[in-house]
């Protein structure tokens, strides 16, 4: 048996029909991450002897009767989860030998829901990227095509789920960190809505926007996450009380009668043609499977961009002046003096995004510029938000390309930061008004992945996993294999 | 308004970043091309909107005043890069 081609689901029932341990699946996946991660760079850290431990506590568990959907799942963790006493990076050299003293919640209800821990995995450094090249570990490769990018920042867990090193992983969705890399690697992502998803222990980006989620290969396996890392948490200020839906039991319900918008600015100037060819064959296909379609519009999208990468700089201006060199993490040699101390390890330890980002932040948030940038920016945003909800009047689901171009050469858009900046257009306002949005494979293009967008009003999760679940019942595009692995 | 590179300076310094005489002048372009893409939000109406900063509205909550964290001191140290009785070490700021 392959063991590597297995979901969630699948190896649920594995389990539970003792065709192998979780020990020997963990084990036969190290090995197999070992030998084929090389050619990826998808892993910054493996967790050899936590993951045995915690593989043979679930076969001790499941031989005691237990039988939880992940009890024995061996998934990843994008490394800006905190991890107990182990390395996390955040992708940046400032938090060299920073090892985490206490769990991420989401690290410790899935560690308690019987996942096994494979490693942490790669990210653009501090989430600020479309690409995973800003990583202070390497650049991540995309397993479709190992000269271009996997896209960011959740790269390193979109990269190690497509090449099947790991049947799942969690990410973290700012600006479509989850979505995006989804969509340029064939997976199923998905950013929960804002406060549904504890973001204790995940190290702050941008934290009115920032969201923890699953990347999986099919709806299923996010449905099986989602349930175990979703729920309130009182040391999240910023979480939500509200009780959790039943995401496996939503998956079945048939799509007849789903409204389905279809935004017009998704499918303007900038859009590659061959993916908006891939988009209307998915509505054609959910049609056939009961849907109807309207067109829609969201007027203010096209300032959403401008608006986030205002607040977005201004929160991680504020998030990152933490890291400053004296309670943990990389200092600079010999300072001769404390603002010596702070400049040169934040000089030295932040990469060149980053250090941008927290330029721009800086500037927005200065003595004097707040009310044109910061306080306009959050206006934009509640237009944004008005759109969204005028627009769930009429339809159930809004349905668009999750990218407007296919996974890029590596090196192509570094030197341009506002060109990466463009590549989010789809999946920031979903950020920015707080809804939840899901991407799911939807084909090919030169042998690309292509990813088609989903969105929900607020806590419709199990809408998204549901259309998406149904859809990949008829197809078979999550299913595609990339050459080598 | 474009950038100058002594705004650049000035931005850096309030950041506490040290940055590299020789990256000045590439830095200063790139964060104008930057204020370039956010300017064009100055051209939208925003005429009587309220701003939003949490995307459910959500005020902050408050809790009993008890307490419920324990000394974790000694794990928090352990990490640090420079600690000496407890304290954390940085170079002298009082002569």
């Amino acid at each position: 048996m392959d063991m590597q081609q297995l979901t969630l689901a699948e190896i649920a029932r594995a389990l539970a029909a003792k065709q192998f341990s979780a020990a020997e699946l963990a084990q036969t996946l190290l090995a197999r991450i070992k030998a084929l991660d090389p050619q990826l760079n998808s892993f910054i850290s493996l967790t050899d002897e936590l993951a045995l431990s915690q593989a043979k506590a679930a076969d001790a568990r499941r031989a005691a009767g237990e039988s939880g959907a992940l009890l024995g799942a061996p998934i990843g963790h994008k490394d800006l989860f905190c991890s107990k006493d182990v390395l996390t990076s955040c992708g940046s050299k400032i938090l060299s030998g920073f090892k985490a003293p206490y769990d991420a919640t989401v690290v410790e209800k899935l560690a308690a829901a019987g996942t096994v821990t494979l490693g942490k995995l790669n990210m653009d450094e501090f989430a600020m990227g479309s690409a995973n090249e800003s990583s202070h570990y390497g650049a991540v490769k995309n397993p479709w095509d190992l000269s271009r990018v996997p896209g960011g920042s959740s790269g390193g867990s979109a990269a190690a789920v497509a090449a099947r090193l790991i049947p799942a992983a969690t990410g973290t969705d700012t600006g479509g960190s989850i979505r995006q890399p989804a969509a340029l690697t064939n997976l199923t992502g998905l950013k929960p809505t804002y406060g549904r998803v504890s973001r204790w222990g995940m190290i702050a980006y941008a934290s009115s926007l920032d969201q923890g989620g699953p990347l999986a290969r099919t709806a299923e396996d996010c449905a099986l996450l989602l349930q175990a890392m979703a729920g309130f948490d009182a040391k999240d200020s910023t979480c939500v009380d509200q009780p959790l839906d039943d995401y496996l039991a939503a998956l079945s319900q048939p799509l007849n009668g789903l409204r389905i918008g279809l935004p017009k600015e998704y499918f303007g100037a900038g859009l590659d043609a061959r993916i908006a060819d891939k988009v209307m064959a998915v509505v054609e296909t959910l049609k056939k499977l009961g849907a109807s379609v309207k067109d829609i519009s969201l007027p203010n999208m096209q300032h959403a961009i401008p608006a986030y990468y205002v607040i977005a700089p201004a929160e991680a201006s504020s998030n990152l002046s933490r890291f400053d060199g004296v309670r943990f993490g990389y200092r600079c040699e010999n300072p001769v003096n404390l603002e010596d101390l702070y400049k040169r390890s934040r000089g030295e330890g932040f990469g060149a995004e980053v250090k941008r980002r927290i330029m721009v932040g800086t500037y927005a948030l200065s003595a004097g510029y707040y009310d044109a940038y910061y306080l306009k920016a959050q206006k934009i945003r509640r237009l944004i938000k008005n759109d969204f909800v005028a627009a769930f009047n009429d339809v159930d689901v809004i349905l668009g390309p999750t990218t407007p171009n296919l996974a890029w050469k590596l090196g192509e858009k570094n030197n341009d930061p506002v060109a990466q900046y463009l590549e989010d257009i789809y999946t920031i306002t979903a950020n920015l008004a707080g809804i939840p949005g899901l991407s799911m494979p939807a084909g090919f293009v030169d042998g690309l992945p292509v990813g088609v967008q989903l969105l929900a009003p607020y806590f419709q999760e199990g809408r998204l996993l549901n259309v998406a679940h149904q859809y990949q019942q008829v197809t078979d595009w999550h299913q595609q294999t990339p050459k080598g692995f | 308004m474009a950038l100058e590179r002594s705004d650049v300076e000035k931005i850096a310094h309030l950041a506490r970043l040290g940055l590299n005489d020789a990256d000045i002048p590439q830095t200063t372009a790139t964060l104008n091309n930057i204020l370039g893409l956010i300017d064009a939000m100055q051209a939208v109406d925003t005429t009587g909107i309220e701003p939003l900063a949490h995307p459910l509205e959500a005020t902050q909550r408050l809790r009993a005043d008890r307490v419920t964290e324990s000394n974790h001191r000694d794990a928090y140290q352990a990490i640090a890069p420079a600690v000496e009785n407890g304290l954390y070490l940085v170079p002298k700021v009082i002569e």
